[in-house]
């Protein structure tokens, strides 16, 4: 590997941008594709499909064996609320690999007695948020139930790119959330990116439960291209 | 996605602006039980440091020896390692598994 193919590799990591280094095993030819130059890639099919299921692989193109190297950033779970079902939906994202945080001013309900292991904002959303830095490889959770606290961390979700943005709350409560955050000028486009009610329909009734039934739901957001997904509750 | 393996390419760029000579060894292909998947890696330096690994501590004494031709040579090497007696390398997997692993320079050349 070159020296500067390496400093690239490390500051795109650094920066938390997925990258691709191809090696062609037979005589050491190498390049490194960031994730934003794959579609232009004449191995971009190969390429995306790696980078979805975050997996490194041999690949054969013309008889050649190529080794591509995929070094996405680690996903992380921003959670806002630290109610009951995130006392359970925290440790299950870090048993999967996520880093997760738990955003919510309300301090008696971010205490660490409740969150053990478990970085906590104990601050109001516009204060809390921005310096987490969402992004492409963050899934986000508004789980209060209280618009003062969900509608404008949703508001700054919608902002960002996050691979998954979801909120609690049946389809009643989210219509009028929908009608709420369309009066501060969210448009259907992008309020079509809420998954709400949250998680996938497997008849979750315990918190533990809803807690995996939001983790599947992220987990095939993350992995499966949209038309292979299972249907969400909002399709069902 | 959720690599933790971290920091070593960051080792190895600070090795080589110190002017020393480094190599990398990355698991490329595996078959049956390998204990670590393809893409994990291993990096070396000319004073036979290394952090990371390709297999759990089974075969990282042999790649840190050709790890080492390597960084002489400057040419990139495929080595292959199955259970032990299978294979013309002395050491080898105890979980039965195959993995082969890439070894290269990290350089200008």
């Amino acid at each position: 590997m070159k020296q500067h193919t390496l400093a690239e590799l490390n500051s795109e990591r650094a920066a938390r941008r997925a990258v691709i280094v191809i090696t062609n095993v037979s005589n050491g030819d190498q390049r490194l594709v960031k994730a934003a130059d794959i579609a232009a890639d004449p191995l971009h099919v190969e390429l995306d499909r790696q980078l979805r299921m975050g997996k490194s692989g041999m690949i054969e193109v013309g008889g050649e064996k190529l080794f591509l190297n995929v070094y996405a950033p680690t996903a992380r779970l921003v959670i806002v609320g630290a109610v009951h079902i995130s006392q359970a939906l925290a440790p299950l994202a870090q048993s999967l690999g996520y880093d997760v945080f738990v955003v919510d001013p309300r301090t008696a309900f971010a205490s660490p007695e409740r969150f053990p292991d478990v970085p906590l904002f104990a601050d109001w959303p516009d204060v809390a948020l921005p310096p987490l830095n969402v992004d492409r490889y963050t899934a986000f959770v508004a789980l209060t139930h209280d618009p003062k606290i969900d509608d404008p961390a949703l508001l700054h979700a919608l902002s960002r790119e996050c691979f998954y943005i979801g909120a609690l709350g049946s389809r009643k409560t989210h219509g009028k959330r929908l009608d709420r955050l369309k009066a501060q000028g969210a448009s259907d486009e992008v309020l079509a990116r809420i998954h709400a009610p949250i998680g996938l329909a497997i008849g979750a009734v315990s918190p533990s439960e809803i807690a995996v039934s939001i983790m599947a739901e992220i987990t095939a957001v993350l992995r499966l291209p949209a038309e292979m997904r299972p249907r969400a509750k909002s399709a069902a | 996605m959720l690599d933790r393996d971290e920091d070593i390419l960051k080792a190895a760029e600070n090795w080589t602006k110190a002017g020393h000579g480094v190599a990398l060894a990355t698991v490329v292909e595996t078959w049956g039980s390998a204990p670590r998947p393809a893409g994990s890696s291993l990096v070396i330096n000319d004073d036979g440091t290394f952090l990371g690994s390709v297999s759990g501590g089974c075969v990282e004494g042999a790649v840190v020896t050709e790890a080492l031709d390597v960084i002489a040579s400057g040419q990139p090497k495929m080595l292959e390692f199955g259970v032990a007696d299978e294979t013309a390398w002395n050491v080898g997997l105890s979980c039965g598994g195959t993995i082969r692993v890439f070894v290269e320079k990290v350089g200008n050349s």
